[in-house]
């Protein structure tokens, strides 16, 4: 037992020099994006599928077309488990040469903003995060297109008004928000309350604490509050067990909207077919009929089809992942448009963001005819236009059933700007003036 | 043969009672303070220093707290998170209340917050014990968490419930806040670390110290040679969320920048209790070895595979990690189950015979 005490010690001191010597080492001359997933822990299963299209896309373009502007496209992932503290490891060790990040989480978001300028990293947390960041005056760094949480709770109400038959008959009605105690989903709240007072529709918010397993208290709430529609801003395990418990309880499931993080076919299928005929927001084509799915067919599995179903092919997160990949690699062309075709730093990729301009043609090019809306960013606004639509799930597949909504804008920016003047406030920022650049 | 206290004589009872008796202590002590001070800033890179090195100092400090409570006073607590998110919560809202007010005399008054709730929820300790006392310092953690997500005064009513630790500055040098550098923010951290590590020493060593070892061995005897109870439990309740609050508030102004809730919930509360548990019980040099392993390790095994040139799925590296992790913590507890300090005395003991050992 003593030499095995001994030799313990032994190899614990050798590894500690070990892991002192070892720093992560990057490639030059490559475009690299750091990803930060979450392929394990109770969010895994929304996790995996977004990962996977994310690479599969990058995969594509090297494949297919050399990178970007022969630039190759490198990137690491690196496990969050969705934890914050872990994502910000994860952010820190990779930080270096990174031309963006994808926090993938709400909370490893709130935590990269205030480092985004010092580190000379852009951020694009994609309809999630810190909403108040699509204020680009006072977010140089941080960018949320196409569209937030706030924008997306207004889409809601304005959808739940036209199903009622026009916006006068909200009044009386009885909305309820079921959320992930957490930043991200506490996000709809202001939103929601600021329209219930306008619209007069009555709210109740019920809060269901992570990972959101046990929700027996929050449905019992359901039932005796009864209400009209029941939106629901959830993640990971959490959806799967609210739909099952909305399935029980027999709550009409029309009336019943997830958040765009609610809306995939892992959350879904455990339900089975009780969970026919819910809904969710979305931003992006659902389905595998697009040509940048051949695409990725053809490239990067060599027709294997099978292969790539197993890698969550054409699953809604699936296509979000694509859908992530597509905003940042057209940054990053739009920067190599002003910058040269050569490797982009941060600041660049920065510059690429802001002045995004997806127009319907260059969709068609990339074969995302239909898949997506076109998008302008500007400086002022780094969220986009914003236009979100509802998704329904017919008990195998998810479809398209609502037009693109546009989200109450009179509404939404006024708050965005509200909240984005306290975070600069609180932290000494003085906005930009984006008149003078450019 | 180098470690040897022959030849040095105490002549004084002042050097008796030093904390290192020992000349080879002191000095190697010093060396080890002066490279943490003057050589890692140098060398280490902002990764090692930000995502490893001030979370292992902060969770030192709470490991620290939790083993003057749980390993000095007998007093077991799952309440440790709570108490840190006191101190964070405390600290946010005085510092943006008072944005005037040192920066480093609010770290020290979220401490005091954190004492005053740990005093309130050590009562039951008055009546209940051992694992029963360990569900009711639970019930502080829930509760702690609880209000701190609800009541939104707590996060200045702002919209996403997340505090974040606004820029501040002490002596012009920027301390918190994202501009300020990973060193100067590794180098207040470990300057608390110290300050406090050598606090809780005196600590232990003086009458309250002892006061406290005495109701852990044996509470009822305690009582009959004229130790209060009601004082000794409260005071190691207080002192040792004072250290949970400190470090709670570091946490957030040091660390992580802005957090949640969701940063002090029960894990983290069963993290420090393992840093406590296999760095050693009663051991203020083992609070600091638990919380090296328990915060490099993970690291460490996410890394390794890639460092040795074996490219494996990180979501295998993370399971990996897991599981070696847990076997690694049965491991040494199976062949220490003092800790991880009592192997650092057992090697200092075979160094003192070395090259003879009999």
């Amino acid at each position: 037992m003593r030499r095995l005490t001994s030799v313990i010690s032994v190899i614990l001191a050798v590894i500690a020099l070990i892991a002192f010597a070892a720093t992560p080492v990057l490639a030059q001359n490559e475009q690299f994006i750091p990803l930060l997933v979450y392929r394990t822990g109770p969010y895994a299963p929304n996790g995996i599928p977004t990962a996977n299209g994310y690479v599969d896309y990058l995969r594509l373009l090297n494949a297919r077309d050399g990178g970007l502007n022969d630039v190759k496209l490198a990137w690491e992932e690196c496990e969050t488990k969705y934890n914050t503290k872990i994502g910000v490891e994860c952010y820190e060790k990779l930080k270096g040469n990174a031309s963006l990040v994808n926090p993938y989480s709400t909370g490893i978001t709130y935590q990269l903003i205030p480092k985004a300028p010092v580190d000379q990293v852009p951020i694009h947390s994609m309809g999630y995060g810190r909403t108040a960041a699509a204020d680009g005056r006072i977010f140089k760094w941080a960018f949320n297109f196409p569209t937030t949480y706030w924008s997306q709770a207004s889409a809601f109400v304005k959808y739940v008004g036209e199903q009622e038959g026009g916006m006068e008959n909200l009044k009386g009605k009885k909305l309820a928000l079921i959320y992930h105690n957490s930043p991200y989903g506490k996000e709809p709240i202001p939103t929601l309350t600021i329209l219930a007072e306008k619209f007069g529709y009555d709210l109740k918010l019920l809060a269901v604490d992570h990972p959101g397993q046990e929700q027996k208290a929050t449905w019992l709430q359901v039932r005796r509050y009864r209400p009209d529609w029941l939106f629901m801003w959830g993640w990971g395990v959490m959806n799967q067990v609210a739909i099952k418990e909305a399935a029980g309880i027999k709550f009409p499931m029309d009336h019943f909207i997830g958040v765009w993080w609610s809306g995939s076919e892992s959350d879904v299928v455990p339900a089975g077919a009780s969970a026919k005929g819910y809904k969710a927001g979305n931003f992006h084509g659902v389905g595998a009929g697009f040509p940048v799915h051949k695409d990725i067919v053809k490239h990067v599995y060599k027709g294997d089809e099978a292969a790539a179903k197993a890698n969550n092919f054409g699953e809604v997160l699936y296509n979000r992942g694509i859908m992530n990949a597509v905003y940042d690699t057209e940054a990053i062309r739009t920067a190599m448009a002003k910058y040269g075709k050569k490797q982009m730093s941060g600041e660049q990729v920065r510059w690429g963001l802001e002045n995004l301009d997806l127009t319907e043609s260059r969709l068609n090019e990339l074969g995302l005819e239909k898949f997506a809306q076109p998008i302008k960013v500007t400086c002022e606004d780094h969220e986009g236009n914003g236009p979100v639509f509802i998704q329904q799930w017919d008990g195998e597949k998810w479809g398209k059933i609502s037009d693109w909504i546009s989200p109450m804008r009179d509404v939404v920016r006024p708050q965005i700007e509200k909240a984005a003047a306290a975070f600069a406030q609180e932290n000494n920022i003085t906005p930009r003036d984006c008149a003078s650049e450019n | 043969m180098l470690y040897r206290e022959t030849g040095q004589f105490k002549t004084s009872y002042r050097r008796d009672q030093a904390i290192f008796p020992i000349a080879q202590d002191r000095w190697s002590i010093g060396i080890i303070i002066g490279i943490a001070y003057l050589v890692i800033p140098v060398i280490a890179n902002e990764y090692w220093l930000q995502a490893i090195l001030i979370p292992f100092l902060i969770f030192a400090l709470a490991a620290l707290g939790l083993n003057l409570l749980t390993g000095y006073a007998g007093q077991l607590s799952l309440g440790t998170g709570g108490f840190m998110a006191v101190g964070a919560y405390a600290a946010y809202k005085m510092t943006t209340a008072f944005p005037d007010v040192p920066i480093l005399l609010v770290l020290l008054l979220s401490g005091v917050f954190a004492a005053a709730v740990g005093v309130i929820f050590g009562l039951p300790s008055l009546r209940i014990k051992g694992l029963y006392l360990a569900v009711a310092t639970l019930a502080a953690q829930f509760f702690l968490i609880w209000l701190f997500n609800r009541v939104a005064w707590f996060y200045n009513y702002n919209p996403s419930g997340t505090i974040t630790a606004p820029p501040r500055t002490f002596l012009g040098i920027m301390i918190t806040g994202p501009e300020a550098t990973a060193t100067v923010r590794y180098l207040v951290a470990l300057s608390f670390l110290i300050f406090f590590a050598l606090v809780a020493k005196n600590l232990v060593r003086s009458e309250i110290g002892r006061t406290w070892m005495a109701i852990r061995d044996m509470d009822v005897a305690a009582e009959i040679i004229g130790i209060r109870p009601l004082t000794t439990k409260l005071s190691a309740f207080a002192t040792s969320s004072f250290y949970c609050g400190v470090a709670g508030a570091l946490l957030l102004f040091l660390y992580l920048g802005s957090v949640e809730t969701l940063a002090f919930d029960i894990t983290v509360s069963f993290e420090v209790l393992f840093m406590v548990i296999i760095g050693g019980m009663g051991s203020i040099m083992g609070s600091i070895i638990g919380a090296a392993f328990i915060t490099f390790m993970p690291i460490f095994l996410t890394n390794a595979p890639h460092l040795i040139g074996v490219d494996i799925p990180v979501d295998l590296a993370k399971e990996l990690e897991a599981i070696i992790f847990g076997g690694l913590i049965i491991v040494f507890l199976i062949v220490e189950p003092h800790g991880l300090a009592r192997l650092w005395q057992i090697g200092k003991e075979k160094l003192r015979r070395w090259p003879f050992p009999y």
